[in-house]
Order: structure tokens, then sequence, then C-alpha cells
């Protein structure tokens, strides 16, 4: 059960005639509450969408790949005219040491054809692109406001009060996309405080460079992409991922970190981005590349254990507030679209039935559950975190992965039976065998 | 225990941070801070201060004379990591008021 503040809001009981009334308040433009608002309008509802930036995508950062096909299902074929970066055709996995690298990866020419699998973007030109669309659907975009409050009377959400002077906007349902740092569902009793272990804190460099050169450095032709994901050193064994995209004329380089561990280091998150720069893989990438933005944010990596109550009375939770983030996929984006969207059908429907009540409402993880891959996929790595915490896999295999490989590739004159052994030897060095075994039995259960 | 002191920060001389907010656009909140302090005394007695070294914009310094942490508010990338980190939950932490604060050309 939800237990919702309930605010001092005496004039709400005696409807004053030129009150601020919608039938859905969207908190946040981000994609989870533009999908949210798009959907609402489109079906005819009267909705305000209230983003506290200047504009749509301003505060906002991702690492930088959305997925084509849960977009389209709310903005239809967005890929032909949406300011999209590259199409991604190649992606990388790359297991570091500090000077050395263990390269992975898939490329095929697949991920290009009919619906593109996914693309680079930049997220101030998309989601003001995503925006648009909101407006054309009839969505009101309301921007430079910043919610403060959630409206409840009686046990149920009736709208919000902005920072604006008579900034009271009711509605019978509120959607909160407001982002990592959920605190107007916090206020509602529907999250708890989140603690250092459920976000990791992502810095990122915009780093421009000629299209011509990136397509040369990384083999690709015109408007194709490619992603490469970093585990290892670049976060110094630390839980969590360093990543490398290209966009059309610039790279997004950038990681992230899980808090929990890295407050114990006297490094900042700054100092791990310089470091990447400088390692032998990357440096010649980035090479002349001239920095055009710095930024930083959150990522929730609380996952399905740290989801708030998604529903109440006359409120929904959606995208990054809800925890909606795979970071073993670097999914977040996809499943805010999805949310928004199932959270606008599930509002459309209250609206229909004129029940606005917590069952109502409750059909939103429902849809969430058998629509969308979102729950299924976070309840599959629920466990994942936790044994990334547990087992120190990233301090222990990437360096005697890298060991072993420079073992077998280096000839000299250790017999390769010799050779063999000293790589069981340095495993055996670095952690026990019954210590290995727990980490392929817990990891198999945590991840398969 | 250790009898080595705790590091706060890594020393470091300027590896560029500094250049690097040059290029981000703020529109700066002149009348309000949307970062506090709850409890000053708290920060006295708070060993690591992983606010100081988690914030990727270096918004907090340890005033040793003073005993006080200085918040360079204006270089806020509101990210909520000292919120988050801050062993004592003692932060007054909000985004700033609408069309304040960072405002990101690129994302």
């Amino acid at each position: 059960m939800t237990e919702m503040q309930v605010a001092e809001v005496g004039a709400a009981e005696t409807a004053v005639p030129d009150r601020l009334e919608f039938d859905v308040i969207v908190v946040g433009g981000g994609p989870a509450g533009l999908a949210a608002g798009t959907v609402c309008a489109r079906a005819g509802l009267d909705t305000i969408i209230i983003e506290r930036g200047r504009k749509p995508g301003t505060k906002n950062v991702m690492g930088g790949v959305l997925y084509t096909r849960p977009t389209a299902e709310v903005f239809p074929e967005f890929w032909k005219e949406a300011p999209v970066e590259r199409c991604v055709i190649e992606q990388n996995q790359w297991i570091m040491t500090e000077d050395s690298v263990i390269k992975m990866g898939y490329r095929s020419p697949h991920f290009a054809e009919g619906v593109p699998n996914c693309f680079t973007v930049l997220r101030v030109k998309i989601d003001q692109y995503f925006a648009e669309q909101a407006q054309a659907a009839g969505a009101l975009v309301i921007n430079e406001t910043k919610v403060d409050e959630v409206l409840s009377a009686e046990g149920r959400v009736i709208g919000v009060r902005t920072g604006r002077p008579d900034g009271e906007v009711y509605a019978p349902v509120v959607i909160l996309a407001e982002g990592v740092n959920p605190q107007l569902t916090q206020a509602l009793g529907m999250q708890e405080d989140l603690k250092s272990n459920d976000a990791a804190v992502t810095v990122k460099e915009v780093l421009r460079l000629e299209p011509e050169i990136i397509q040369e450095r990384f083999g690709l032709g015109e408007g194709e992409g490619a992603t490469i994901e970093m585990y290892g050193a670049p976060t110094q064994s630390m839980l969590g991922t360093a990543f490398l995209y290209t966009n059309h004329n610039s790279l997004s380089l950038g990681l992230g970190v899980l808090l929990s561990e890295f407050a114990e280091l006297p490094d900042t998150p700054h100092d791990l981005l310089q470091e990447l720069k400088q390692h032998p893989a990357i440096a010649p990438l980035v090479e002349g590349a001239e920095p055009a933005e710095y930024m930083a944010h959150l990522i929730p990596e609380g996952g399905y254990n740290q989801m708030p109550a998604l529903f109440g009375h006359g409120v929904m939770i959606v995208g990054d507030a809800a925890q909606f983030v795979n970071g073993m996929h670097r999914e977040g984006s996809n499943h805010a679209i999805l949310s928004g969207k199932a959270a606008a059908e599930t509002a459309i429907d209250a609206h229909n039935k004129g029940d606005f009540s917590e069952r109502t409402l409750g059909h939103y993880r429902q849809r969430l559950e058998e629509e969308s891959t979102t729950i299924a996929d976070m309840r599959k790595y629920r466990r994942a975190t936790g044994f990334m915490e547990r087992h120190p896999v990233l301090s222990v295999y990437p360096a005697l992965a890298a060991y072993a490989f420079e073992e077998m590739l280096t000839v000299d004159d250790k017999t390769k039976r010799e050779k063999q052994w000293a790589i069981i030897k340095e495993a055996l060095r670095r952690r026990k065998p019954w210590e290995m075994a727990w980490d392929a039995v817990e990891g198999g259960l945590s991840f398969v | 225990m250790s009898d080595k002191p705790v590091v706060i920060m890594k020393p470091h001389a300027n590896r560029g941070l500094d250049d690097k907010l040059y290029l981000v656009k703020y529109e700066v909140d002149e009348e309000h801070s949307h970062l506090e302090v709850i409890e000053p005394e708290t920060c006295i007695g708070c060993e690591r201060k992983p606010c100081i070294s988690k914030c990727p914009a270096e918004v907090y310094r340890w005033l040793e004379d003073e005993q006080h942490l200085e918040i360079a508010y204006e270089n806020c990338l509101e990210c909520g990591t000292c919120r988050i980190v801050c062993p004592y939950d003692n932060f007054e932490w909000e985004y700033p008021r609408g069309g304040f604060g960072v405002a990101y050309k690129f994302g």
C-alpha cells in the first residue's frame, strides 16, 4: 500500500473557477515524460508537461545509445527525421588493465537494415524533437518551471504546485517523470531514500572531431556508428563501465561508477575520466578531438529491488524515477519511453472510466509486465548488483585474462604446456579455487 | 585501523576541470543557493567527506582554518551525488529554481 502525504490544499476543495486544470499533468520533459505526454495528447487528453530546464533536454544526460524499436512505439519512424547521430553497426566490449585491452565486438550490417537497431544520440537535440512531437499532438510543454510539491487531498493526488506565482495546477492524474532524483516520489512516501549502492555517478565529455576522421579511426561508413563499453581499469575495477560512442561529428567518452565503492576513494569522477583519456587504447581514438561539453548525471542502479510503488491514487511513476534502467545492457531511455507509454495508456483508460483510483492505475504495472520487456528484464537482473558487490569480479578476472592473453601470445623459451601451468598458477594466486567456483555458481544464478 | 591520514581528495594540479566547466552553460540563480548543509558541525566530524571528492564539478571545498564546507553551487551539474554519498544525510538538496542552473548544449 502506498501511503501518501496529504498536503494542505484548502483551496482545492472549493473549486475556484479559473484554476488551472488539465486531464493529465506530466512532471519532467525527458524521454519518459515526453512519451507519456505525447500518447495522452494524441488520445485527446488535455495534457501539460512541466519541465524545469530552459528547454526539454537541457538538464538531461545519457551515454548516447537510443534503441529504435521501443522508441518507435511512441514516435513512429522517428529516425527518418529526428536528429540522430549515427546508426550503430558495431558494438564492442573491452576488458582493460591499466595499459592493455582484450577486445571483443560484433559488427553486422543487419543492425542498419529495415528498422535499424539503435542510434547514437545527444539528448538535448533528441529530447527537443520528442517535445516537438508532444506539442504537435496538442500537449502544452511549459519550460523553466520546477514542481515543488505534489498536491494531495483525501489520500489521492490532485495536482502539483510549481515554483511560479499562483503556480498550482490540477489534474486527476499526475505522471511523475522527474528523473533519477525522485524527490517528489519520495515526498509521497512511494520511494525510500536512495543509498549509495542505488546509483552510479557518471561523467561524460563530448569531444568534437571531423566526421571523416571518426569514420577512418573506427572503420565506419558515412552515417555508421560504433560503440565501445569498457570494464576493469577505467573504473579502477569498481562496479561500473566506461564508454566511447561515435556521434556525427563528435565522440561521447564517459564512465559511471557505483557510488558505494567509489566513495571510499580520494579520486574524483573527473580524475577517472582524465585517466581513461590517456589509456593507450583510447588516446589514439580521441587524439585531436576538442572538448565541447563536460557533464555529469546519476544512473539509477537499484533495479528491481529498489523500484518505488509504481502507482497510487491519481499518480504513476515512470522512467528513471522508477529505477527503470538495465545497467547490464546500458538500457534506460527505451524503458523510460515504454513506461511513459504504459502510464499514458493507463491514464487514457482511467479517463474513459472516470476512475483514477489505485486499482485502475494499477493496470500500469500490468501493462509493463505484459506488453513490454521492462519489468521482466529488471527482474532478471535483480541479483546482479548484489553479486557484483559481493564478488570482486572486476578486480580479479580482467587482469587475469590479460595475463593469460599476454602469456599465450608471447613466444619465448617456455613450452605451451609451461605457459598453461603459469596461467593456472597465476589464477590460483589471485583467487582460491573455491572462490572461483563460488563466483561461477552465484554469477550463473545472478545473470542467466 | 591504519594510522595513515585520510585523504579527502587526491592531490592534483588542476587536470583541466576548470577549463571544462568553462564550456558548460549556466544560468546562475544569484539570489538563492539550491545546496545547503543542514548541520555544519556534522561536517567537522566527517572523516572522509565524500561530497568533496565525488562531486564531478568540485563544488565542495573544505576550509581548514574556518572548519567549514564551502559550496560553489553555481558550478553544480545537478547530478545529486552529494546528497546520496553523504554518510550523515546532511544536505538540504534541491534542484535550482525553474530556468536556473545548468543548461546543456549536447547532453
